[in-house]
């Protein structure tokens, strides 16, 4: 392995320094180091972040690989700088056995562009009756750490409360897909204002915030760790914060789409702005923006959802639920948490690579940059303007909601131990 | 006038009275011994229905077959959002056709306006009821209906319905009904009130330009007009009243209650009325009771509607007079 010296890079959004990558490791970070035997990086001012860690991304394969693949999947990761992403259990065969987990785990490092971390599903066939072998998927190749049964609630209180309760023997976590299934049922957007002038079925925000509460109480019942995936709601945030401060053992994301986009949107019917949960109110965004810088929300996760064209291009309510993400959160970050004073680039790589790191347990990443550590990096230009252009996704999927839209930042470099697999904001 | 109309709320004041006075000319000819104009010759109306409605396609058939146009009608029942494709797909074919016009109703929310905004059809859209969101010439016929009774056939033409007191009554939280005529209405001048269980009004009700009110006996008596809203009998299995009887002693019309109205005061319904639920047969059959003319009246509105967006720019009337000539 080489030698690379990336010069001049304001580490974490610090003074302008040089970092040097020795192999898989950094091995110097200083001013004015020596360029000797090392390919240079000029980068020029820009801002080096740790690589950035995605605790919730949907590959789609196997089952939907004309959606995407881990090996799509983790080239768009690459291309968002990040160097480590969690797979969803959500895939056709449902990742709830060593097999599939195994699979997905050894796809990710085949192809080189990013560590995938596969989450098991809690649940067999993500069907809320019956644990999933979550002891076998944890003792497999995969290691997993992070069991979901993410695209449906664990709604079942007794079947919540096992799960919490038995992956505490190998120090798992439990992540919520927050949503009571009898108060969303025809559930196409969030309800309020514009549901009920636009006569789709509501989301309340009540259906995500019941499940919050009845399952920090239960994670502080049972002495356990709970993780709340895409947090949504102003009142979310209210009892997340709560928790916290009664010393429950709780963590929660916050996807990029919602800390941006509002209900509002849904007014042109158009189902790229179909998501679940859905997209809230500008009171809600609020409040989440505060949360993350807060720290009551503790990390940033993309909830990257790759559909095909034909799953879009159709009224609302046939349409699919998601949107892609990795491409575009790092962007989307800068102007909501960034550029608004809410939040530096420490706290940055704090909610977008330390801190998921730690949640999922993902080993060599969130590490600080300096000497001695993974070099798992990722260079980022802000002065960057431009608008967000699909065509030029890594990612199999483009139903983005950003098309067209100008957003700041662009990550040109990420390096995975060591080895570029970005390179100018081209995928090596 | 747009080039389509997918909702009430899209329409000023001066396009809906447009429409209104021009559905005044359209009836004079449902008079004539020949009902016949020949407006839309050569132009093409497609009736896309892809939710059962046999009164709502009729009514539009007789309008346009009375312009003239030559009309398709194509029934997609069922298949369209189990299968997402097939609105555009239908879409495209018809366009391929050279379809002028398409009359669409769908059950879900939004898909005319997506038939309207995506690209895939250059037809004009006209939206005859789509999911709970809209049903713009549901709400016209209803105001039309209004502006006869309460205003007058001909001292109405170019009035609107300023200072009348509306109320709908009934299942507003999942009616394309009440959305429609809440926007026009108000559009139109009028006070609008809506009387249901809380259950059955939307969450988010607050920004819309009427009163909401669960009592319908307090106001009866300053209704100009009381408009009753189907209930569907499903709506009690999942718990949104608990009985029928129920639901009907506290929100149903009888005779008792119309007394309480004044006397001018007129009875509609947007039918097909389950009587003895939320209307007595003593006042359905009463003759305050404007269901049959609405329906009559929805022929000549759908006429104007594709008149006006369909038709050019003279006004209805002269051609109207050219044909009794
Ligand atoms: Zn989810």
């Amino acid at each position: 392995m080489s030698k690379i010296l990336i010069r001049g890079a304001k580490v974490l959004g610090g003074e302008p320094q040089d970092v040097l990558i020795d192999g898989e490791t950094i091995a110097e970070v200083g001013t004015g180091l020596s360029a000797e035997g090392a390919e240079v990086v000029e980068a020029d001012g820009r801002v080096l972040l740790p690589g950035l860690v995605d605790l919730h991304t949907h590959l789609r394969e196997p089952g939907r690989e004309d959606s995407e693949t881990v090996l799509t999947g983790t080239r768009a990761a690459a291309s968002g700088g990040y160097t480590a992403v969690f797979a969803m259990a959500n895939t056709f065969p449902v990742a709830d056995t060593a097999g599939v987990v195994e699979q997905v785990y050894r796809l990710g490092r085949e192809h080189g562009y990013c560590d995938v971390q596969p989450i098991g599903a809690v649940t067999v066939g993500l069907e809320g009756k019956k644990l999933a072998e979550l002891g076998a998927m944890h003792e497999s190749a995969a290691g997993v750490t992070v069991f979901s049964d993410d695209g449906k609630c664990v709604d079942d209180a007794v079947i919540m409360r096992r799960a919490l309760e038995y992956v505490k023997a190998f120090g798992g976590v439990v992540a919520q897909h927050a949503q009571e299934p009898r108060l969303t049922e025809g559930a196409q957007m969030n309800e309020g204002v514009v549901s009920a002038e636009l006569g789709l079925g509501g989301w309340p925000a009540v259906a995500e915030e019941s499940i919050i509460a009845r399952d920090v109480l239960l994670a502080e019942h049972v002495g356990s760790r709970v993780h709340i995936c895409h947090l949504s709601t102003a009142g979310s945030v209210e009892i997340v914060r709560w928790a916290k401060s009664r010393g429950i053992d709780v963590t929660a994301e916050v996807t990029p789409h919602h800390l941006l986009l509002t209900d509002e949107l849904v007014r042109s019917y158009n189902p790229v702005y179909k998501v679940n949960p859905p997209l809230r109110t500008e009171r809600d965004v609020l409040a989440l923006r505060e949360a993350l810088a807060d720290g009551t929300i503790d990390i940033v996760a993309t909830d990257h959802a790759p559909h095909p064209h034909e799953d879009k291009d159709c009224e609302w309510a046939a349409a699919a639920m998601g949107m892609v993400g990795l491409e575009t959160a790092l962007s989307v970050v800068q102007q909501t948490m960034v550029e608004t004073g809410l939040l530096d680039w420490a706290g940055v790589a704090d909610r977008m690579s330390l801190k998921p790191a730690e949640i999922g347990r993902a080993q060599g990443h969130g590490r600080p940059v300096s000497a001695g550590e993974p070099a798992n990096l990722t260079l980022v230009d802000t002065a960057y303007r431009g608008e967000v252009d699909p065509a030029g996704f890594a990612s199999r999927s483009r139903n983005t909601p950003y098309e067209g839209r100008e957003l700041p930042g662009r990550v040109t470099h990420t390096w995975l131990r060591g080895r570029a697999t970005l390179v100018d904001g081209k995928l090596a | 006038m747009q080039r389509h109309l997918i909702s009430a709320a899209d329409l000023t004041r001066d396009d809906a009275v447009l429409i209104l006075d021009t559905a005044e000319e359209m009836a004079r000819v449902a008079d004539r011994p020949i009902k016949k104009l020949p407006t839309l010759r050569g132009r093409t109306v497609v009736n896309l229905f892809f939710e059962d409605s046999t009164r709502t396609r009729i009514s539009f058939e007789a309008a346009e077959k009375r312009l003239s146009a030559d009309v398709i009608n194509f029934t997609a029942k069922g298949s369209s959002v189990s299968k997402g494709e097939s609105l555009k797909d239908t879409a495209q074919t018809l366009e391929a056709m050279g379809v002028d016009a398409v009359v669409i109703r769908h059950g879900a929310s939004g898909a005319p306006y997506r038939l309207a905004t995506s690209g895939w059809i250059d037809a004009a859209v006209i939206n005859a009821g789509d999911g709970t969101h809209q049903h713009p010439t549901q709400a016209l016929l209803d105001a039309f209906t209004m502006r006869r009774r309460l205003v007058g056939r001909d001292e109405g033409l170019g009035q609107d319905l300023s200072g009348r007191r509306i109320t709908l009554v009934g299942d507003i939280l999942h009616s394309r009904v009440a959305r429609s005529n809440v926007d026009l209405l108000h559009t139109l001048g009028a006070e609008v009130t809506l009387v249901a269980p809380p259950t059955l009004v939307p969450v988010g009700v607050e920004s819309w330009p009427c009163e909401v009110s669960y009592d319908l006996d307090r106001t009866l008596s300053k209704s100009d007009a009381v408009m009753l809203l189907r209930v569907q009998r499903e709506r009690m299995n999942a718990a949104f009243f608990p009985t029928e009887r129920e639901y009907s002693r506290r929100y149903g019309l009888d005779g008792d209650r119309m007394a309480k109205m004044p006397e001018h005061a007129i009875v509609m319904h947007p039918g097909p009325m389950v009587r003895g639920m939320e209307i007595t047969a003593e006042v359905a059959d009463s003759e305050r009771c404007t269901a049959i003319e609405q329906v009559t009246n929805g022929v000549s509105i759908r006429m104007a509607v594709l008149y006006l967006l369909l038709g050019g720019n003279e006004p209805a009337a002269t051609h109207t007079r050219t044909e009794e000539k």
